[in-house]
């Protein structure tokens, strides 16, 4: 028998590799390959440019051009500019929109309190900063601190009534404390829930359902009204604090849930591994469990955050003047009466702000996280 | 012999000593079930101290259940456990206490992806036996290059091949200094060419005297490593004799059986 001889094959040099062919990269062929790649994304390309060149100019003009920043009323914005914004109600009513009625002379106590935030928040979201172990005990004492701010400690500082806290004050204090607040809570819940232990679960699941199960405004008035009922008479429980308590819990039910997501997602084997080497329950927790079901849920928790913070809004019906109980005396009073849009338009933006900022951190999070990632 | 199981290892009988007087491991009688499936049936087993075990068996015969059992990943309902003279109880206590004592690798590595090799390594030491964070990373290094990849320290388990995975993970059982290893299939998951690489550190450790426990197909390693070989068949133990004998002459019919499939397909 002849052997076959085109079935033999040996690699006689080594293959080069080679640049790849340039219509294949750079901002050409990005182009071509994401909105000119065939007759109808050419179409829509189209269209959506005649769409955007109609829209901009008019909203620009709106927004920007013709717009009264400073006006005493909105007939002097409507004289000054009959088509154009009239943003001479937020300026006015700034200071509202910020401290609501915070007494004015004691306004820089808000501010710093707000600076002293970021301070605060520094060490926690971001590792490279220096002196990080310094900066995390303040952060552990801002809560105080910011308290003693706020509210008033008495001696120093004199006292506020929780009756004056407004506007975006008011969505801060509840933001921050629900969102610094639900996480711990919530992974001790996602714990429980998972726990060998049925009393703890019990206490745990009956907790998760029965929060999740009420809608947040119905816990509001329980916390503003109903609560008065089963408080012995005469005890005065502070209404934001009773807020905050009702939306921390609201909270930590949903963050529980996410949480628990991210430790179903973890291998039996990490629980395993680390149980072997003889950790306990809570170091393996601490050590393996919760580094890697977090940072699966970072994208959970951070919708949680957001959500938790537009929902602060939901105050507002209970008779709190968060940014959009102060548009409501605005929308009646006489000098403004007749702007709707630019109120409702400024409060957006201002969250938008708030809750973009908090996406784009969740994704450098993200990222920053999955350097150990490539399998 | 079938391709995985041909994996040729040296390795000199003469430096693995069993002590006549310490026993390691005792199972008396143990049962387990689950639910009401009756997985491990009346177990005996008495380990001395510096024998290395193999035992092998057809999937869901229980031996994984079985060596799982004796570092407490899965409960036993009736019999006992003694490991280096502590009886496991469901006392949380004395099975830590255990834990320390007894390494284990699994299959499928279960290094932590988050962590460095490094910290991988020195996370027991430091946090079990509260070591100095630097003299659990020199042992964590002497290690690391006992099983030939210290260039890799400061990598994610993620960057690494599954062999030089398995071989952090035997690194990461021996920071704990234990007195026995358990090996659930540790090269199971591994392509032949890294088999060898991960079989090279346990016969190095058989050399040293390791107590060991090995579920294992790899039949090269049981004919030069062990001093004796344990057949479990449907949550019992068959048949169990030194190597040689275990493999020229074995005397239930279904070690015979299963000694043709895996040796001659």
């Amino acid at each position: 028998m002849t052997k076959d001889s085109s079935i033999a094959f040996v690699l006689k040099e080594p293959k080069e590799a080679e640049p790849a062919p340039i219509a294949t990269t750079g901002a050409l062929a990005w182009t071509r390959e994401n909105l000119f790649s065939s007759r109808l994304n050419t179409a829509l390309t189209i269209l959506s440019l005649l769409f955007l060149a109609w829209m901009i100019p008019g909203l620009v003009q709106w927004t920007f051009v013709d717009a009264v920043w400073f006006a005493n009323s909105i007939d002097e914005c409507r004289q000054l500019s009959p088509g154009g914004a009239c943003w001479a109600v937020i300026t006015a009513r700034f200071d509202q929109f910020m401290f609501g009625f915070y007494p004015e002379e004691l306004r820089w106590r808000p501010v710093l309190a707000f600076v002293l935030l970021g301070v605060a928040l520094l060490p926690v979201l971001w590792d490279a900063v220096p002196a990080r172990k310094q900066l995390f005990f303040f952060s552990a004492i801002y809560p105080l601190v910011a308290f003693a701010l706020l509210w008033g400690d008495g001696f120093i500082f004199e006292r506020v009534n929780s009756s004056d806290f407004g506007g975006f004050l008011l969505t801060m204090i509840i933001g921050v404390t629900g969102i610094s607040f639900s996480l711990p809570i919530g992974v001790l819940l996602a714990l429980g829930r998972n726990s060998n232990l049925p009393f703890i679960k019990l206490i745990c699941v009956t907790f998760i359902e029965f929060i999740r199960g009420v809608p947040l405004i119905t816990l509001l008035f329980v916390a503003s009204t109903l609560l008065n009922y089963l408080l012995p008479p005469g005890t005065n429980f502070d209404i934001i604090l009773r807020v905050l308590i009702m939306v921390t819990l609201f909270a930590s039910a949903y963050m529980a849930e996410v949480i628990r997501g991210g430790l179903a997602a973890l291998s039996k084997g990490q629980y395993e591994a680390a149980d072997a080497l003889g950790l306990t329950y809570w170091q393996s927790m601490y050590l393996i469990i919760l580094p890697q079901a977090l940072k699966i849920s970072i994208p959970g928790i951070v919708n949680t955050f957001i959500g938790l913070f537009k929902d602060t809004t939901l105050v507002s019906v209970i008779g709190l003047l968060d940014p959009l109980g102060i548009i409501q005396p605005i929308l009646a009073d006489s000098t403004w009466n007749g702007l709707v849009v630019e109120l409702y338009a400024f409060v957006g933006l201002v969250f938008f702000v708030f809750c973009f900022a908090m996406s784009r951190y969740s994704m450098y999070l993200e990222r920053k996280l999955s350097a150990g990632d490539r399998h | 012999m079938s391709e995985a199981n041909l994996t040729e290892v040296q390795a000199d009988r003469s430096k693995m000593q069993i002590s006549e007087t310490e026993v390691a491991i005792d199972i008396i009688g143990m049962n387990k079930w689950y639910g009401d499936f009756h997985v491990l049936r009346d177990i005996n087993l008495h380990v001395m101290k510096g024998e290395r075990i193999v035992i092998c068996g057809p999937s869901g015969s229980g031996k994984s259940t079985m060596i799982r059992c004796i570092n407490r990943l899965e409960e036993h309902q009736k019999g006992k456990i003694v490991v280096d003279g502590i009886e496991l109880t469901s006392d949380l206590k004395r099975i830590d206490e255990i834990r320390r004592e007894v390494g284990m690798c699994f299959q499928h590595f279960n290094l932590f992806p988050h962590l460095t090799i490094l910290e991988n390594c020195t996370l027991a030491p430091i946090w079990v036996r509260k070591m100095p964070k630097k003299q659990a990373e020199e042992v964590a290094m002497h290690y690391l290059e006992r099983v030939k990849i210290p260039e890799q320290a400061n990598k994610y388990p993620g960057q690494l091949s599954g062999g030089q995975q398995q071989r952090v993970a035997i690194a990461r059982s021996l920071c704990m200094n234990p007195k026995i290893m358990l090996f659930d299939e540790p090269t199971s998951a591994l392509d032949p060419e890294m088999i060898k690489e991960v079989l090279d550190v346990m016969v190095g450790l058989a050399e040293e005297g390791m107590t060991m426990l090995c579920v294992t197909h790899e039949m090269g390693f049981a004919r030069k490593v062990a001093n004796r070989v344990i057949f479990m068949d449907q949550g019992q133990i068959v048949e169990q004799n030194e190597p040689e004998e275990f493999f020229t002459n074995p005397q239930h019919e279904r070690t015979q059986l299963f000694l043709s499939q895996i040796l001659h397909h």
